[in-house]
């Protein structure tokens, strides 16, 4: 706002050097050799490291996909993997020394799809996995599908593509290395997860993870692309151990393609059971994942295609196969949304098909299968609160829909630009169940420490990516000690000042460390009430915080100013320092895989999207988006529609123009030219309405609001195309190109859609087959780790 | 006469004016006004995101026209006036712009947001209350990840309403 | 941080110290205006000039002069945002100002010179990326290779002509002045091109592009469209410049050019030669549509795929002559009509 706040590559440090990496010119190839004399010849250059410099350490973010090398060593994976990095007095110079490490290259056949890497077993990119190039294989099974199939009046089977596209953050990442002569690292790094890069950076540099300290830099946009540790940042603290410097290392925008971490292109196919009235007797979907070169979050990616979509609507038994291929492209990983977009926008426009075949308004019909409150769903997953109805009811209302949609209409005359609006729904997360790694340790904690001046710090380990996490922690501590927010002093993500917060991802931060906050602050609080009560001779449980002062609502003359009741509790306890703790309730399915889905709790939300299509060239002219959250409770109303409007804003980009393809090896368009993203002149008035459910397991009742709203937009977008031209668009994204193919294939008298026409010959595993928990009552007890004060 | 000539790697001398604050700096010709502010003027309020023209996360005022840093060098901007976002705020009091944006919630990650405020003020200065329409096109030049614009366009809307009624309040005294 | 590779830099003063700068240090040398192409391509190595030639102070090379009924000469200093908001050109040479208007994105328009825009160099994804790319995929024959990765068996370069100005400066009949060491001449701007993706200019290495020429207005109208997946930013995938004169509903004279889709500016002659004496029906302008589409031939090598490129020169062709004639909506891509 006034240019203070410090980004990871705003730092400047004393004797700072600057440090490049060498990549990958090839998209798969083995290493032959690495001869770096002529970069260590140029003057300026500090240092040159090489993989063989490195510990001989494999990582990866999941426990079970340990495939990555800061620098490779024996093959490289990708164009962009990293094989050397060069310290500099400047980053040109560093440049200049990338360009003199001669690498002798042994190309190897680059598998650059699904299909390529399925049909070329004797290629191996990896030799780990379920399968000759096939990462992750899950098969789940909730209940009979067949026998669901054999009771509807409706079966459809439909096919769609979920082109990949990557975050974009217009923060390229950036890092700041320095290993101090005490032997101690510090790295500042543009990262959402401080605690897993200190975690790894521990393993992969074999330091004693005591000596290593990890501060999360504000972050210039996050969305998921800052969640992995990455090879920049482990070369930097390298090169800051040999050099004696620190080190800074700031990508190029180039370079952010490689590192990618994006939506994973899908393949799915989904098969859903309906009765005449539009309820869902079962649900079967295959999903295949183009991984990319490593592992990252795929494991959990590949179960995200298929254990959310029951959270929506009622699907009495499920079944889901998922397979995740590697391929020689940039690693997938979890953008906004993780793993459920596109399965999502398969479902939501197949509801649309089955509406139209049943004669049915599109909205009446989704409303009428909505999932009720305080049940379980086929696949073992606890819906809490549910504002999907009412999100529904007001986004019909607000659109005007009614009127706008005026039924199935056939047969139309054409017109050049023709209006259509479309409909679709979504849940998601409020933050995952579990952890990345396996322990019974809180998932968020934060420290509160009360001043005599009566200032609060609140120490906990979250990174603030642009979401508002910091304002909105302090504003719950602020709430219970009924202090103002400006007496509220955050200190973020510093692992070694701050305690374990996992990390701004899965949509957690607001409600994980939100509910430690409120234990802190009402343990704070409660020490202080001890004290006052003692002076002013009142019992404790008749004091209240509020407006800056502490005392007894009917004789509020006699109430203490805050700081003086700081003292007076310092007097009585000794300092004022209290921890909060929290871990989500543990609800996983008794099953293997049933680790990934379960959230404390989901949000909700309908979108309708009102459109033209230019009959001629194909193109969207979008108008209007109304867009309906239940967000439990928005305690921040500013702050939650910022989020919903950016997540509209990202599920615009990816219906209708962003895409990570490649051609001949390369990413095709690595800039921000070529790589389309939205500007004001492509997005439309969002109006946004906010829906409250007071969910129990939310920090007052809130639920999450940074991904869900993202995910109805695509096949919003999608039905709406549909209702004004008739063409069926099966894939995203929904391009001019795409929309002018199926009404040419109308024209002659072929099927008005584009889409994928075959799938994988992949025989899925055999699947769990586990009891369908449809519709049972959600537990009647809440057990949730380190808050049972909370129960009493 | 010959023309002045700066050979490469050379530094060359550069006055620049920056926030109204004069400089004397001796830098290689081939740095761009973006590299100048935030390496040599430490001005790191000025960000970037491609540094090719393609973003406008970079932009500053020069002369009070929206420019992109990444594409200027210093050398061709002697006697012109700098503004960057560190110049917007006036003793210790925001802009209106600044404030509007706070108040709405219109910065997020806040990485675009200096050149979104630079961008919105050339226009403000041109345009006391311009229409919605009008800003979105002042601003299609300037990328947004994370707020969908539309907190941005409200603050825009806000900050030049208040602005004009100052104006006209201040015109009345 | 992309930087720009070390230079020495020439600020001229004058056209001739300009072109004197340009003659001592011949292929080694570059002109730069604006800087807004030269610049990210210097940033990728597209060019590595040892000398820059600045002409930012030469200011004889801003400003427009004249009037629509005796013509117009604009420096080719003026920036692009300038020419759009020309009052005279906006309601004279429509197609002009719409084009400026639409290069990019508004920084870059108050970057950006008119002369820079009708010299831009041709554009390429296969061209149009940083060096290591390009050494990833083998190098293209524009730059540090031998083949065209377009068309590999091709014996020229086919990176694409992306001006907005260009064909609709050709449409309206516009000149060229070029200074140079031998003197100064003016040519139909349409003889400023080549097809040739690397030798796009036909002009001599020390000549300057220092004046575009507009005729006199003389009863013609005119419209640019321009097909490109966002409203800002986005450089030409398609640009459709007409320009007409009609006397009542008959056309007297017309031209068409279509940008985009070939190394240069290209005239549908054929197309423009069967509007003349004919009256702008429906009919005539899908016939005439047709016929303009014909010399469109868009590659693989920008964004959108080439046959819906082709496929839009035809609706942009008749939207265009719709709008001209005043046959009701124009479409969305028309931004201004006289």
């Amino acid at each position: 706002m006034t240019g203070e706040t410090r980004y990871a590559d705003d730092l400047v440090l004393p004797r700072m050097a600057h440090a490049k990496l060498l990549r990958s010119s090839h998209a798969h190839a083995r290493i032959r050799g690495i001869d770096t004399t002529r970069a260590r010849a140029l003057p300026g250059v500090l240092a040159v490291i090489t993989g063989a410099d490195l510990p001989r350490v494999r990582f990866g973010i999941l426990p079970v996909s340990q495939d990555e090398e800061a620098l490779c060593t024996e093959k490289v994976r990708m164009v962009g993997d990293a094989v050397a990095a060069v310290a500099a007095v400047d980053e040109e110079t560093a440049e200049q020394a990338c360009r003199l490490i001669d690498v002798a290259w042994e190309p190897l056949p680059a598998l650059m799809s699904i299909e390529e890497s399925l049909a070329h077993p004797e290629v191996r990119i990896h030799e780990y996995g379920d399968g000759p190039n096939v990462h992750k294989s899950v098969a789940l099974q909730f209940g009979d599908v067949e026998a669901a199939f054999a009771r509807a009046d409706l079966v459809r089977e439909d096919t769609f593509y979920y082109e990949g596209s990557t975050h974009l953050p217009l923060e390229q990442h950036a890092a700041v290395a320095h290993w101090g002569p005490d032997g101690k690292l510090t790295l500042w790094s543009s990262t959402q997860t401080p605690h897993y890069v200190h975690r790894l950076l521990a393993k992969i540099l074999d330091v004693p993870a005591a000596h290593v300290r990890v501060v999360a830099a504000p972050v210039g946009g996050g969305f998921g692309g800052k969640l992995d540790p990455f090879a920049h940042e482990i070369a930097a603290c390298h090169l800051s151990r040999l050099t004696g410097r620190p080190v800074k290392i700031a990508l190029t925008r180039e370079e952010v393609f490689y590192v990618h971490r994006g939506r994973h292109p899908v393949l799915m196919w989904l098969k859903t059971g309906f009765t005449r009235q539009g309820d869902i007797t079962g649900c079967h979907i295959k999903t295949w994942l183009d991984g990319g070169a490593y592992g990252s979050y795929g494991v959990a990616s590949t179960f995200y295609t298929g254990v959310i979509n029951p959270v929506s609507y009622k699907m009495p038994v499920y079944k889901f196969e998922g397979a995740r291929i590697f391929t020689n492209k940039p690693p997938c990983g979890p953008k906004r949304g993780h793993g459920t977009p596109q399965p999502r926008f398969a479902l939501e426009v197949q509801l649309d098909r089955a509406a139209e075949q049943l004669g049915l308004d599109p909205a009446a019909m989704r409303r009428r299968i909505v999932t009720e409150p305080f049940t379980k769903t086929a696949n073992h997953l606890t819906v809490t609160t549910t504002g999907l109805a009412e999100c529904i009811d007001r986004v019909v209302e607000a659109s005007g829909w009614r009127t706008k949609w005026r039924g199935w209409r056939a047969g139309e005359a054409p017109s050049e630009k023709k209006r259509g609006v479309g409909l679709a729904c979504s849940a998601y997360m409020t933050g995952a169940g579990t952890a990345i790694y396996w322990n019974a340790m809180p998932h968020s904690g934060v420290v509160l420490r009360a001043d005599r001046s009566g200032a609060v710090a609140l120490l906990c380990g979250a990174t603030d990516i642009g979401q508002g996490s910091d304002s909105i922690l302090a504003s719950f501590a602020a709430e219970v000690l009924g202090i103002a927010l400006k007496d509220v002093h955050v200190h973020p993500a510093d692992t070694t000042l701050t305690p374990v917060d996992l990390g701004s991802y899965s949509s957690r931060v607001t409600l994980m460390c939100g509910m430690a906050t409120i234990q802190a602050a009402e343990r704070l609080r409660g020490a202080i009430f001890e004290a006052v009560a003692k002076k002013l001779e009142v019992a404790p449980g008749a004091l209240v915080a509020r407006g800056g002062r502490v005392g007894v609502p009917e004789d509020w003359d006699t109430a203490v100013p805050f700081a003086q009741a700081v003292e007076l509790g310092e007097a009585m306890h000794g300092v004022l320092a209290f921890p909060g703790s929290y871990a989500p309730p543990r609800r996983a399915g008794k099953y293997k895989g049933g680790g990934v889905g379960p959230s404390p709790c989901y949000s909700y939300t309908a979108s309708v999207v009102d459109l033209s299509v230019d009959e001629e060239t194909g193109e969207i002219e979008l108008h209007d988006v109304w867009i309906a959250h239940d967000v439990g409770r928005a305690l921040n109303p500013l702050l939650v529609e910022g989020q919903v409007e950016g997540s509209v804003y990202m599920g615009i980009g990816e219906a209708l123009m962003e895409e990570q393809v490649f051609r001949k090896g390369l990413h095709k368009t690595p800039s921000m030219l070529d790589y389309k993203s939205p500007t004001t002149l492509e997005t439309p008035d969002i109006h946004t309405i906010l829906v409250e459910t007071d969910d129990p397991e939310g920090p007052f009742g809130a639920k999450e609001a940074g991904q869900g709203p993202l995910l109805p937009i695509m096949p919003a977008i999608a039905n709406a195309v549909y209702h004004a031209v008739g063409v069926r668009i099966d894939e995203v994204p929904i391009t001019p190109d795409k929309i002018l193919r199926a009404l040419e294939a109308r024209r002659r008298g072929k099927p008005a859609r584009v889409g994928p026409e075959k799938l994988p010959l992949f025989a899925f595993k055999e699947p769990v087959v586990v009891e369908s928990a449809f519709g049972q009552p959600a537990d009647a007890v809440v057990v949730r780790p380190f808050q049972a004060e909370r129960l009493a | 006469m010959n023309p002045q000539t700066v050979e490469p790697r050379m530094k060359a001398r550069i006055a620049l004016s920056v926030n109204d604050q004069p400089h004397e700096l001796l830098v290689p010709v081939h740095k761009t006004l973006l590299e100048v502010l935030r390496e040599d003027l430490g001005l790191t309020g000025t960000k970037h995101g491609c540094e090719l023209g393609e973003c406008g996360t970079c932009t500053v005022l020069v002369d009070g026209e929206p420019v992109l840093s990444c594409l200027a060098l210093p050398v061709e901007l002697e006697g012109r006036r700098i503004t960057t976002v560190e110049g917007l705020a006036e003793g210790g009091r925001l802009h209106p712009l600044q404030q509007a944006f706070a108040e709405l919630g219109a910065a997020q990650c806040g990485y675009c947001t200096p050149g979104v405020l630079l961008t919105a003020q050339a226009l403000l200065a041109a345009e006391a209350l311009p229409p919605r329409d009008r800003i979105r096109e002042a601003l299609a030049g300037n990328l947004c990840r994370c707020t969908g614009y539309t907190k941005i366009l409200d603050a825009v809307e806000l900050a030049a309403l208040r602005l004009s009624r100052g104006a006209r309040a201040g015109a009345g005294r | 941080m992309m930087r720009l590779p070390p230079f020495t830099y020439v600020a001229a003063r004058t056209l001739a110290e300009a072109a004197a700068a340009l003659a001592e240090h011949g292929a080694d040398a570059m002109l730069v205006a604006g800087g807004t192409d030269l610049y990210p391509n210097m940033k990728r190595r597209q060019f590595e000039p040892k000398v820059l030639v600045g002409l930012r102070g030469i200011r004889e090379l801003a400003g427009v002069r004249g009037s629509a009924r005796e013509g117009l000469t604009l420096g080719a200093g003026t920036t692009l945002a300038a020419v759009a908001a020309h009052r005279e050109i906006v309601t004279h040479y429509p197609a002009l100002a719409t084009a400026a208007g639409l290069v990019s994105s508004p920084q870059l328009r108050n970057m950006g010179t008119l002369g820079g825009n009708v010299c831009v160099d041709t554009r390429c994804n296969y061209y149009n990326q940083s060096f290591e790319w390009r050494r990833a995929i083998g190098f293209c024959m524009k730059k540090d290779g031998d083949v065209c990765l377009v068309a590999p068996g091709s014996p020229r370069c086919w990176a694409v002509s992306s001006s907005d100005t260009a064909p609709a400066l050709v449409s309206l009949g516009a000149a060229v002045r070029l200074v140079g060491g031998g003197g100064e001449r003016t040519v139909p701007l349409a003889a400023l091109y080549h097809d040739d993706g690397i030798e796009y200019l036909a002009k001599r290495r020390d000549e300057i592009v220092t004046d575009i020429l507009l005729p006199p207005v003389d009863g013609w109208r005119s419209a640019y469209l321009k097909l490109r997946r966002r409203g800002s930013f986005d450089f030409p995938v398609l640009g459709v410049a007409v320009a007409a004169r009609l006397e009542g509903a008959v056309v007297r004279d017309a031209r068409i050019v279509l940008g985009a889709v070939a190394s240069r500016p290209r005239l549908a002659e054929k197309a423009a030669a069967a509007l003349v004496g004919r009256r702008l029906t429906p009919e005539l302008i899908a016939a005439v549509a047709e016929l303009a589409a014909g010399p469109s031939k868009p590659l693989d090598n920008t964004d959108f795929t080439h046959p819906y490129r082709k496929k839009v020169t035809r609706v942009f062709v008749a939207r265009a002559l719709r709008a001209l004639g005043g046959l009701g909506d124009a479409g969305r891509a028309v931004e201004a009509i006289a």
